[in-house]
């Protein structure tokens, strides 16, 4: 079992639900990496997705677009941001799962980029340009290397793609909740617990729910019928603003639920 | 065809050649030679080759579904002159005209442009035979028209800038013809619209005609029987009068020009003798000229072919007018609702066609003529719209 | 030569697209793969190409420009005397009329300087389709008269002030839009780029050019050319152009890219030539990239070859060798531009004066018994203001 995978199912065990935040690397300078990753996992966090920025995140809704740019502008690369997470290895007790766009990896060298990465403390990589038919471009060196590739399983994906992707998916589900691109949205479609119910028929792996989640009301209510969530926007916004007030919140109800 | 109307140089009372003696000797000459080689099975391969293979002709009869659609009455067919190379009926003639100077052995073409779309269609077509080819433009309008000039002496034309009197179309034109009995042994004055002394509002129609042969041939192909009307924009009118040609003895079709309000000579004009013809002209109880305003710098013009002012003093032809606000709406109308953006000058025939077609049932069919594409005028009419 | 296996041309092509998108492309394409051998469909097809968008386009002997070169016999294929002046309306026209099929109501696209947004506007006015474009902030700015153009069609253009607000940015805008509107829109690609199918549509729709090409060449000289020249920017005239050819191996096909100011200056478009491989935009194909795979910009004195990357078709051609790449400089396309004027009256759009220029090359070291075509992709009114600027209205 992958590391990531390990560390999702024993928050779930313990009756909590899965908390992961995402931050865009380089945003406010490299040198805010280690000290948002430390207190992060202070605040009990399951694992940290850590964005790379790309010239071209087609992905991406605005906020962590204009996060990526500006992470940009500060000269951050894949190359920088595994040297710095490199740095500090050590201090890292929670899973690292980077998001990034594939051509980045391609430059960086695939093989050198899953020895690396693994060094860096990165248990788990998702790759959003790169559906399940392209993933033996990456997959056979991230499994040397012991990293999870996390497959995205969207709402539009028919019944016998949702099979596929659930049972290629590694470490986590990473389960769209909305048609399209991250960002926060105010309300959330009702099938989605049906969308959620058919994921989970396939896998034991544990499913979570990412895109458009920004309230601690999101979190508690994704966390009936989901093992977790991811969110992304609301954070990456709030370390901009220094709020570490609404992160926490948002961290304590993937907890709350659970004690209830 | 045309022989029917034209009499020693006339269309009725109307046309004629009111020039000098040494300009008449020279325009006789180039008559006979046109007279010569207009039903030389030889010539008209070649032009035919041309208009075929650099022109791109055959062009579409297209039936506007939507535009039938929105007006609910007669169907409204395009004869599509914009897709022609250069955009706009003008080739027609420059390749016919061309091809005649070529055949009398000269080397040098000259012609007068005004806003430049005829200077642009002639410097094509010389740079295309390999002539030598020198553009007459008042001073003031190679001034308006800095970009026209360019593209003329991009296409290897000398652009003479006529600094006499207002600097405008008049004066570019006399110094053409200036130029002509100069050198009339090596040079061939291009005329673009079918006015002018004899023999060129005849050749002009002649060359034009060729929009009526195919769109005659096209509407009884699709419709099995002849149009209810036949819609073209009237300036000097050759576009009208290559639309109409093929149909002049077709009396069931109404042949209908359209002028614009501000440049109405037909509507508004009197007979008279002016650049070298004679014909309806804009002018005041003294004969003065009067101005002209027209959106469409292609129409903006005193005068009139003959052969219009013929059609319309025997009624065999209608002449209406329309505004300019009528004409921005109608080419706003085309592009949006089949996809096309006219001419300003086609965009009048496109405002009469847009007031007539809802007035006849769905047997009938108007065939309007698209005689140019309005690249050329979005910026006008994006200035004009975001005034 | 070339083989299609998953959407690959070799190993260039694929779908590299989010998840959200796959199935909207399985739907694509299983709807492409049905109305392609629809007899309906193609007649309709048909009946506008040839209606309203003019075709067949002459294939001209080019007699003086012969002359001028000395050497092979050239012919111009006149993709510019289709409606809206160049290849463009093939491929929009055709799309549109899929979507329609695919009871999609609403159509986006990109668009750089604006000649595919115009084409796409124009389509979708003829069908009555609801249209927005996505195109740079910059470019916006530089083509005002195409915006309003667009609109007079009646399509929203929309301003992408992302990224460096140009074609690339607005390809992303357009795929976002795709994604958050998959139900009713269907998104209109405009050059034989993206994921599969897109190449392959596009292809499809453009290959016109070569079937009309082949056809006429065969009339007029009753045998095939030597040489093809086409133009490459993401290669849609040339694709449709070279394909009914590809299994012709006598007939000698060449790409020609944009080299900006040279390739060695960094400013250029050319992705085969100075490019490497990698994904952007849905496919693995040659890219105009830094060392840390971050997408470089491109520079050409034509918009519609300014792009970082080029069709995994061309990819594959250039790989296998079927095709010959190279590329011509913003100044050598300039001469290409007076060299077309002065010897035939036509005004070439700045990316066929690529081609032509090349070609005027190419003809030289050929004999007078051989054929060389020029794909001529579209016509120069658009830019008359940029090669005047550039030459400084000096045309010694």
């Amino acid at each position: 079992m992958s590391q990531l995978k390990e560390a999702i199912l024993s928050t779930t065990s313990g009756g909590n639900k899965a908390f992961i935040p995402y931050i865009m690397a380089g945003d406010g300078g490299l040198e805010k990496l280690q000290p948002t990753i430390l207190k992060l996992q202070e605040l009990g966090v399951t694992a940290i997705e850590v964005g790379i920025p790309f010239t071209d995140p087609v992905a991406d809704g605005p906020t962590i677009e204009r996060a990526g740019e500006r992470a940009l502008a500060n000269g951050t690369t894949l190359r920088k941001v595994i040297e710095t997470l490199t740095s500090f290895a050590d201090k890292i007790q929670v899973p690292l799962v980077a998001m990034t766009y594939l051509n980045p990896i391609l430059a960086y060298g695939v093989e050198k980029f899953a020895e690396d990465a693994k060094l860096a403390g990165i248990r788990g990589v998702i790759i959003p340009d790169m559906p399940l038919e392209e993933r033996e471009i990456v997959h056979p060196a991230l499994k040397a290397n012991h990293i999870a590739l996390v497959q995205l399983v969207s709402l539009t994906s028919t019944s016998e793609r949702i099979e596929r992707l659930t049972k290629a998916s590694e470490g986590f589900i990473y389960a769209v909740t909305v048609n399209g691109i991250t960002g926060a949205r105010s309300s959330f479609a009702s099938e989605l617990e049906e969308h959620f119910k058919k994921i989970q028929e396939y896998t034991d792996t544990p499913v979570l729910a990412g895109f458009g989640i920004s309230t601690p009301e999101h979190v508690k209510s994704f966390s009936d019928f989901c093992s977790g969530v991811i969110v992304g926007s609301k954070i990456v916004d709030s370390l901009v603003a220094d709020d570490w007030a609404t992160i926490e919140e948002l961290v304590k109800a993937s907890k709350v639920t659970a004690v209830k | 065809m045309s022989q029917v109307a034209i009499k020693n140089g006339y269309y009725g009372e109307f046309g004629g050649s009111f020039v000098p003696e040494d300009l008449q000797q020279v325009l006789q000459y180039i008559g006979e030679q046109y007279e010569k080689y207009k039903n030389d099975p030889e010539f008209n391969e070649e032009l035919d080759y041309y208009l075929r293979e650099y022109a791109g002709r055959e062009n579409p009869l297209y039936l506007a579904e939507n535009l039938t659609k929105q007006l609910g009455g007669a169907k409204i067919y395009l004869k599509r002159e914009d897709l022609n190379h250069t955009g706009s009926h003008k080739i027609n003639n420059v390749l016919g005209q061309i091809l005649l100077a070529k055949r009398m052995g000269v080397k040098r073409v000259i012609a007068e442009t005004g806003a430049g779309q005829h200077g642009v269609a002639t410097a094509t077509a010389c740079a295309m035979f390999g002539m030598e080819c020198t553009i007459y433009m008042g001073a003031k309008d190679t001034k308006r028209q800095a970009l026209n000039v360019f593209r003329m002496e991009l296409l290897g034309a000398k652009v003479v800038a006529v600094d006499k009197g207002q600097g405008l179309l008049k004066e570019a034109v006399d110094e053409a013809f200036a130029d002509l009995v100069a050198n009339y042994k090596n040079t061939f004055y291009l005329i673009g619209s079918a006015v002018g002394p004899t023999p060129y509002p005849e050749m002009v129609e002649h060359f034009q005609s060729i929009i009526s042969k195919e769109s005659r041939a096209q509407h009884l192909e699709k419709e099995g029987k002849l149009p209810t009307a036949v819609v073209a924009a009237v300036g000097g009118g050759s576009n009208a009068a290559g639309a109409f040609a093929h149909y002049k003895e077709d009396k069931e079709v109404r042949l209908i020009g359209v002028e614009p309000a501000g440049a109405a000579t037909l509507s508004k004009g009197s007979p008279a003798v002016f650049h070298g013809f004679k014909s309806f002209v804009l002018q005041d109880e003294e004969g003065n000229l009067l101005e002209t305003s027209s959106i469409a710098a292609g129409l903006d013009y005193q005068g009139v072919g003959p052969l219009h002012a013929h059609l319309h003093s025997t009624g065999r032809g209608e002449y209406v007018t329309v505004t300019n606000e009528e004409v921005l709406e109608a080419f706003q109308t085309l592009s949006r609702v089949e996809g096309i953006i006219p001419a300003l000058e086609s965009s009048h025939a496109v405002a009469y066609a847009l007031k007539l077609a809802p007035t006849l049932s769905p047997e009938d069919s108007i065939i309007v003529n698209v005689s140019g594409r309005g690249d050329k005028d979005v910026e006008q009419v994006f200035e004009m719209l975001n005034k | 030569m070339t083989t299609e296996v998953k959407g690959r041309f070799g190993r260039f092509g694929g779908q590299f697209v989010p998840e959200t998108l796959m199935t909207a492309l399985q739907e694509l394409e299983e709807a492409y793969e049905h109305f392609k051998n629809d007899d309906s469909f193609q007649q309709e097809l048909h009946y506008y190409l040839k209606n309203y968008v003019g075709r067949e386009t002459p294939l001209y002997f080019a007699e003086r420009l012969t002359e001028a070169c000395g050497g092979a016999k050239i012919y111009l294929k006149r993709e510019d005397l289709n409606h809206t002046g160049a290849h463009k309306i093939n491929n929009a026209l055709g799309q549109a009329l899929l979507a329609k099929r695919m009871g999609k109501k609403k159509i986006v696209a990109e668009t750089g300087a604006g000649q595919h947004g115009v084409a796409t506007a124009t389509a979708c006015a003829l069908l009555n389709l609801e249209c927005i474009v996505y195109m740079g902030a910059e470019d916006v700015k530089r083509q005002a008269l195409n915006v309003f153009r667009m609109e007079l069609l009646g399509t929203k253009v929309v301003a992408v002030e992302k990224g460096s607000a140009t074609l690339k940015d607005a390809v992303n805008e357009a795929l976002r839009h795709w994604v958050t509107h998959i139900d009713d829109t269907h998104y209109i690609l405009g050059s034989a780029l993206g994921p599969h199918p897109f190449p392959t549509i596009v292809r499809d729709f453009q290959r016109v050019i070569g079937d009309e090409t082949k056809a006429q060449i065969l009339e007029i000289e009753n045998r095939l050319p030597n040489a093809i020249v086409a133009c490459v920017g993401g290669g849609s005239n040339s694709i449709g152009m070279f394909y009914p050819f590809v299994q012709d191996t006598d007939v000698a096909l060449y790409g020609v890219e944009a080299a900006g100011q040279g390739i060695e200056t960094g400013k250029h478009a050319a992705a085969i030539q100075g490019g490497q491989t990698g994904v952007l935009h849905g496919a693995f194909m040659y890219l105009l990239q830094d060392e840390n795979g971050f997408i470089t910009e491109a520079h050409s004195i034509s918009a519609g070859l300014d792009y970082p990357g080029v069709g995994p078709e061309h990819c594959h051609l250039h790989e296998t060798g079927r095709a010959t790449f190279d590329s011509v400089t913003d100044e050598e396309a300039l001469e290409g531009v007076k060299l077309l004027c002065r010897t035939e009256g036509i005004l070439p759009a700045l990316e066929s004066s690529h081609a032509v220029y090349y070609a005027s090359k190419l003809a030289k070291t050929m004999s007078p018994d051989e054929i060389l075509v020029i794909c001529l992709s579209g016509r120069g009114d658009k830019d008359v203001h940029t090669i005047s600027a550039a030459l400084g209205g000096d045309l010694a």
